[in-house]
């Protein structure tokens, strides 16, 4: 399994990564490795296997519905590069 | 050429738990910017969402409403997209297993009554808010409030079964109605708590294939929703007309210019990449826990609507007004406690106090009448204490005040004249005014007594009672 240039900037340019030729090359073929092994895994006789939708066998662990305080503004906004007016300030996107 | 419409409705509705979804932060509107945050819902690295429980039981109470399936397990998906109102880079949400699904709500429009199919309703956290000081297009900045991240929000998706943007607007108004009498929303569109995104295609009539949709979003009205869509399919069939291909993509609704403007290009299209989400386990809902819901589910409008047509003798287009809302049909029922005829109740409700909740632009929660007063109100109209006409005057008054009836009167001194004897000696003061008149009358001239009424009135203010004053005026007038 190899995994093309294009699929590859495609799948950078979802996480916002920013790739130089050489690594895109490299993570070519890490994709292509790791799509490898999942295409192994898919020659397992899979019938009458449950998907695993979690790793531990849990269901249902849940909250009371109870307001708790929240910390001080100071310290949520404390490690923001820009706050303005009690606000997060980041460059606008639309 | 003729063209059919075809539109789906994405419905929001922020649920009206204490806390948020994932974290104990308040789920109250309003707060001061980012007063209601924590590590987990502004997106902390490490931080652990636990789900709140009430949350899923107003989804499967709301997904009952919506004449659902509710499934016996289902799990969390990871939504993931960047956008700087969603400090995680991903939303949790729920992907292929949903919490409700194949549901339907019954709307009517035009007098004809249509089954409009529910695909699915899922759970999710809604996102922050992006706040943007003076013009929008002027700043370079966007200001990040936080206190909506992580409120527990039910996506609900309809088919494609809407054909107008008036059925869109019927279809919202049910799943308002419903979600109101379940009591897990407060539905309030001006907050955001309701809020839906359309899917608008065109296609020539009789063709089987439907057209290429858009999505249309910030639609955050009934009014605006109509309007969008109207707008957008009319762009759609001009586009077709002039040879024009449409474009899947996200439009938004430009409430200033009333147009719809695309957002995103077809080359970004999202990929979500969901992935089921490692941080919550999945859920298992017993039959046991949703027959409890179901045993505990209050009256839903279609119900109470059959109820007071049965009770009260109302029409079905009056029984469906009053059961828009839990607290209008319980400003009705309060009423019918404490008064015979709900059809004379429902006429002044309908009437004179929608008048005025429309025009001061208020909810019958906000409105200054109490329904014993309203009652109090009719009694003294059925005691012949003050006329028709006064009562309106009364209305007014107690809306804008909140008296009693009663104080009103005394304050106005408008009480209606109901004594025989005092209209007596005026109508015989009027009668012997008018000597031509009464002549008239006495030669045949039946519609003479119109100008005597007239004049008792006239003397009285308009206080008398217009009746009392037809009676005796006739006894006196043929004796």
């Amino acid at each position: 399994m190899t995994i093309s240039f294009e699929e590859v900037e495609h799948v950078a340019l979802l996480a916002r990564l920013q790739l130089k030729e050489k690594e895109k090359e490299k993570y070519a073929e890490h994709m292509g490795s790791i799509l490898q092994y999942v295409d192994k895994l898919q020659q397992l006789d899979t019938e009458g296997v449950e998907p695993l939708d979690h790793i531990l066998p849990v269901f249902n662990i849940f909250r009371e519905d109870q307001v708790k305080p929240a910390p001080k503004r100071e310290e949520i906004l404390a490690n923001a590069p820009l706050v303005e007016a009690g606000q997060y300030k980041v460059p606008k996107i639309i | 050429m003729s063209f059919e419409t075809v539109i789906g409705l994405e419905v929001h509705v922020e649920l009206k738990t204490r806390s948020k979804i994932f974290c104990s932060c308040s789920n109250e509107f309003g707060a001061e910017p980012n007063t209601n945050v924590c590590p987990i819902c502004s997106g902390f690295p490490g931080m652990l969402p636990v789900l709140n429980q009430q949350v899923v039981e107003y989804a499967i109470k709301a997904g009952l409403a919506l004449n659902c399936e509710i499934a016996d397990y289902c799990k969390f998906d990871r939504k993931n997209y960047f956008y700087p109102d969603l400090p995680k880079a991903y939303q949790i949400s729920q992907y292929d297993l949903p919490v409700c699904k194949k549901g339907y709500l019954d709307i009517e429009f035009g007098g004809t009554k249509k089954r409009i199919g529910i695909t699915r309703a899922h759970l999710e956290e809604d996102a922050g808010k992006l706040v943007h000081q003076g013009s929008i297009s002027s700043t370079p900045f966007s200001l990040v409030d936080l206190n909506r991240s992580g409120v527990p929000l039910l996506e609900i998706v309809s088919e494609p079964d809407l054909r107008s943007s008036q059925e869109a607007r019927a279809y919202m108004e049910k799943i308002r109605s419903v979600l109101l009498f379940a009591g897990v929303s407060d539905c309030k569109m001006e907050e955001g708590s309701l809020r839906c995104d359309a899917n608008v295609s065109v296609r020539p009539s009789g063709q089987a294939t439907l057209g290429t949709r858009t999505e249309i979003k910030n639609l955050n009205s009934f009014k605006a929703m109509e309007k969008a869509i109207d707008f957008e399919v009319q762009r759609q069939i001009e586009a077709i007309e002039d040879g024009e291909e449409i474009i899947q993509e996200t439009r938004t609704w430009e409430e200033d210019k009333q147009i719809t403007r695309s957002m995103r290009s077809k080359e970004e299209a999202h990929d979500y990449r969901y992935f089921p989400e490692p941080d919550l386990p999945p859920l298992r809902i017993s039959r046991k826990w949703v027959n409890d819901i179901i045993q505990s589910m209050p009256e839903m409008p279609e119900q109470a609507r059959e109820r007071i047509m049965d009770e009260h003798g109302l029409s079905a287009y009056d029984a469906s007004l009053l059961t828009l809302t839990p607290d209008f049909l319980g400003f009705f029922d309060e009423c019918t406690r404490y008064y015979h005829d709900g059809k004379i109740i429902s006429n002044w409700m309908m009437g004179e106090m929608s008048k005025l909740l429309n025009q001061k632009n208020l909810d019958i929660t906000q409105c200054k009448i109490n329904p014993v007063h309203l009652v109090d109100m009719l009694k003294l109209m059925d005691e012949g204490r003050i006329s028709g006409k006064m009562a309106k005057e009364v209305f007014e008054a107690m809306f804008e005040t909140g008296s009693p009836p009663e104080a009103i009167i005394k304050e106005k001194g408008m009480e209606q004249i109901s004594d025989e004897d005092t209209l007596e000696k005026i109508i015989l003061e009027v009668i012997a005014k008018n000597p031509r008149v009464v002549e008239d009358y006495r030669n045949g001239k039946k519609k003479a007594t119109g100008f005597l009424v007239g004049q008792v009135m006239q003397a009285t203010r308009g206080q008398a009672n217009p009746a009392l004053v037809n009676q005796i005026l006739a006894r006196k007038l043929n004796s």
